[in-house]
């Protein structure tokens, strides 16, 4: 795991990107900035359309229309790149330096195609010239580094599990050793002991080196706090509060945060004893979001300021919140009701 | 990992009148000869009237099949099922008919679960000779009657498609079609599982609200045991086709006596640390 | 409902085969009375009087084209819509109540597909004293439904396991009315390409049995005009406008119908549009791309 003095593995600033609707635009990342240090896994969570999945997009370098990225800045181990409707990525980037694992990438895998072919497919795809059995031996080295059967590379996808399908999927994603891995709501189709295992692998991949860090995008906040070193937490295209696994949980700052703390349904007592609600009202549309804070109109702790001006961040780089409340009470946690 | 036979651990909950629906030794096989699978095995329970039972299980337990036989979608290969005393199990035409209109379900996915082509008016409209409704009128108030409850404005959602609705909208708009037949059974097939964290107590409070409003048992199948517990009076846990442990929450999700039980709570994540 | 998006091609095809109708339906109505009418010699080449010369009786052949033109059309109409009718039916009792009706059914299908088409037709136009218009469209009907059965059956077996249906079935519906709200709809962008591609094998079939001598008795069709092309010796004449003309109109009818279906094809599946695909994992990415609901609310995918 990391500690304050590792490196800063990746840096983005400011960045923006939209979807072309016929409606408009859709600001879909809105101003967002991150950091993440080497071996480190960064969670991000938030609700449906809160732009997260867009945000693995983009720092993947994957987004394509009608997703256009708009603005921004990345750096990778000191490597820049400035992101904008002209500028297209080199292609050394995508797979080598970052790499994304998509959603529901397990149930996307060609049922006629076995997994050695698919292997060879994907490293084609970003190394033209490479050797269908060099590409092969690689992932059959990874396989055994993981402790995962060499076995597998032989099969179709229906003969494997849903769990060994994701974990097959996931190293295949870092078969080419990107310095930082996206992985996008990559437990949420898996049974609890699937999600298990493939939480351990992602952890001994950091421990190995094999990938630098993790960025993992998800909604399901328990998760996080069995894989996340520090979690951001999204709403409505922004960050709403980063900081510290154990912070973002046990001392939240953000009401957003607290609300879907206490929304949660973990197996305890407690949860016996209560009525849990949930947030009032929905997301907001990104076509026209509110105005002031975007989180106001579901917010308990709303006050004038929030319905007009932006909030300003609250704290430091590593942790903030970005809420009125927050500003005008350092130091205090919002309640969390569980 | 093998669940064995001699342990299915009952704990019955004493002083409860008839039950409303009696599973005896169900029984699910599919394929035959040596490829067949026993989906569902010799699986007994009994649902008393306004309970909340939650079947746990993980993918590949069964426990969707076992929902499919109990609301009739599905035969069993073996085994019987009572509604109020009357067998069920093999029902047919006009017969089925009339145990839907005390059976009824919500499925998992609000998306699929649509007719594309169909408003939300059509799909609960459709629903409606099933119920007593002789005229227009009762039939619109009715359904308005059934959309309020589950927290929606008739007017707003009426006349939508289902893909101007969210997942959760369309979720309600299904409980409500169920709700609208005023059944004694309302089966729950992992009816949050694609909605979000935050939604998921919302739609179970709904759901929970009108057992005594309706005067309804509900059936929740689900993998999420965090949810179990929130909601459930008792918990059936199944395990590869068979039922390895059931009784009243405290005990299974506090003090379970099963291994999977056991290994099944403690792969949960939870977000503080457990005591 | 969600609007498609046409495509050109879907335009250029439709706009093509839309000509080709006028020039069937509206060119009998303007020359309705000079069908069989002597207007020059025979095999006259073409002139100002007859745009595309005369043929052996000494009819314009321009006038025989619009008529003939508008026989193999209706000809084509009729025997796909009855084909597609038919296969339409047969495929989805088949697919939707599986076991043994969807083995009898099925059956019956793929004998009649194992038997040879041309063999059929022949022996049907032969026996029959009399082929009006309808009855040929019916003859060819029978042989040419087995293969949209077939393919309904198969979408019909991946609708049936929709929730949707369990739904509609919970809610009372019966068996009819499934298959007509619940399982149809979500056939009809495939049910129109069939009927298409029946429309174009059939006109086809129809100048083939026509060439043979077996098209329908009293009306000029495509392929008859090809028949007494033949029969009149105007390959050996050297009198190419006998049967260059009906030919390119047989040709440009088929192409622009299989032009259409791709077309709707397109129309109906986004993915064959155009557009980059990138490399790599990201290439696995399911359809709806990012997964994002763009309206901001909660979707049904995360």
């Amino acid at each position: 795991m990391s500690d304050a003095t590792s490196e800063v593995l990746l840096r983005a600033r400011g960045l923006r990107a939209a979807y072309s609707v016929d409606a408009g635009e859709v600001v879909a990342v809105d101003d967002v900035s991150l950091e993440v240090r080497k071996g480190e896994v960064l969670g991000v969570a938030g609700e449906s359309g809160c732009g997260k999945s867009t945000l693995a997009a983009v720092l993947s370098l994957t987004a394509r229309p009608p997703l256009f990225v708009q603005a921004g800045e990345l750096e990778v181990e000191g490597r820049r790149l400035d992101l904008g409707p002209d500028t297209s990525p080199p292609r050394t980037w995508r797979g080598e330096v970052v790499s994304l694992l998509p959603q529901g990438a397990m149930n996307s895998l060609n049922p006629t195609v076995r997994i050695r072919d698919f292997v060879v497919d994907i490293v084609r795809a970003h190394q033209p010239k490479a050797k269908r059995d060099e590409a092969i031996d690689r992932a059959r080295e990874r396989l055994e580094q993981l402790d995962l059967p060499r076995c597998v590379l032989d099969c179709y996808p229906h003969q494997l599990s849903g769990g060994m399908k994701q974990r097959v999927v996931t190293v295949v994603s870092a078969l080419l050793d990107p310095r930082l891995l996206i992985a996008d709501e990559p437990t949420s189709a898996l049974d609890v002991s699937s999600q298990r295992v493939l939480i351990e692998m992602l952890k001994e991949m950091l421990a190995r080196d094999i990938i630098g860090s993790v960025i993992f995008v998800t909604h399901d906040l328990p998760v996080l706090n069995t894989i996340a070193d520090r979690i951001a937490i999204m709403y409505a295209g922004q960050i709403a509060e980063v900081g510290a696994t154990r912070e973002v949980i046990d001392r939240p700052r953000h009401p957003y945060s607290a609300a879907l703390l206490s929304s949660v349904l973990v197996p305890e007592p407690a949860i016996r004893r209560r009525r849990v609600t949930g947030i009032p009202g929905s997301p907001p549309s990104l076509l026209n979001p509110p105005s002031g804070c975007r989180f106001h109109p579901r917010c308990s702790l709303a006050s004038e300021t929030c319905r007009t001006e932006a909030p300003p961040r609250a704290g430091d780089e590593r942790r903030y919140s970005r809420c009125w409340w927050a500003s005008r009470h350092p130091d205090q946690t919002v309640e969390v009701t569980a | 990992m093998t669940a064995s036979k001699e342990e299915v651990l009952d704990r019955q909950v004493d002083g409860r009148p008839a039950p409303l629906l009696e599973a005896r030794h169900l029984t699910r096989v599919f394929g035959h000869g040596k490829t067949a699978v026993r989906a569902v095995d010799d699986v007994s329970f009994t649902l008393g009237r306004q309970e909340v039972v939650t079947i746990v299980g993980e993918s590949g337990s069964g426990k969707s099949t076992l929902a499919r036989m109990v609301l009739r979608l599905l035969d069993p290969t073996s085994g019987t099922i009572h509604l109020d005393g009357r067998d069920v199990t093999r029902l047919r035409g006009k017969a089925l008919r009339t145990y839907w209109q005390e059976v009824q379900a919500v499925f998992q996915d609000p998306f699929s679960s649509f007719n594309q082509f169909f408003t939300v008016r059509r799909l609960l409209r459709r629903s409606l000779r099933l119920t007593g409704a002789t005229t227009d009128e009762a039939g619109e108030a009715l359904i308005a009657q059934a959309l309020e409850h589950v927290g929606l404005t008739p007017a707003e959602v009426l006349d939508k498609w289902p893909h101007q609705l969210s997942g959760g909208q369309r979720q309600r708009v299904m409980i409500a079609r169920a709700l609208m037949l005023r059944p004694r059974l309302l089966v729950a097939d992992e009816a949050t599982s694609m909605l979000d964290a935050s939604l998921r107590a919302n739609i179970l409070n709904v759901l929970t609200d009108a057992r005594q409003a309706y005067d309804m048992t509900i059936l929740f199948i689900t993998h999420d045991i965090g949810q179990a517990c929130y909601v459930s009076d008792r918990v059936l846990v199944m395990c590869q086709g068979k039922l390895v442990e059931q009784g009243p929450v405290d005990e299974v999700i506090f003090s379970p006596r099963h291994d999977y039980t056991r290994r099944l709570l403690a792969d949960v994540p939870r977000l503080h640390a457990v005591s | 409902m969600r609007m498609v998006r046409f495509t050109p091609r879907f335009w250029i095809s439709l706009a093509v085969f839309s000509v080709v109708v006028a020039f069937g339906v509206f060119g009998p109505m303007v020359a309705g009375d000079k069908l069989g009418e002597g207007v020059g010699g025979l095999y006259d080449p073409p002139s100002a009087q007859a745009w595309l010369g005369t043929d052996d009786l000494g009819h314009d052949i321009f006038t025989n084209l619009m008529f003939g033109t508008r026989t193999s059309l209706v000809i084509g109409f009729v025997a796909g819509a009855f084909a597609t009718v038919i296969g339409v039916v047969v495929g989805l009792l088949a697919g939707y109540h599986g076991g043994r009706v969807e083995e009898a059914l099925m059956g019956v299908t793929n004998v009649a597909l194992a038997i040879p088409a041309i063999v059929v037709l022949i022996l049907l136009s032969v026996a029959l004293d009399f082929r009006s218009i309808v009855t040929m469209a019916l003859v060819i009907a029978i042989t040419s439904w087995p293969w949209t059965a077939r393919a309904v059956r198969a979408q019909t077996s991946s609708v049936r396991t929709r929730e949707h249906l369990d739904v509609a079935r919970l809610s009372g519906a019966g068996t009819w009315n499934i298959l007509l709200w619940d399982v149809l709809p979500y056939l009809m962008s495939y049910i129109c390409m069939a009927f298409v591609l029946q429309i174009s094998s059939a006109i086809l079939a129809e100048a083939g049995l026509s060439l043979l001598g077996l098209g329908p008795s009293d009306s000029v069709s495509l392929g008859i005009m090809l028949n007494w092309a033949l029969v009149g010796e105007s390959l050996r004449t050297g009198a190419w406008w006998a049967f260059v003309p009906p030919t390119v109109l047989l040709t440009l009818i088929a192409f622009t119908l299989l032009m259409l279906q791709s077309s709707l094809d397109q129309v109906f599946n986004p993915r064959l549009r155009g557009g980059r695909r990138r490399p790599g994992l990201a290439s696995l990415t399911p359809q709806t791309g990012v997964g994002l609901d763009v309206r901001g609310e909660e979707g049904g995918e995360r």
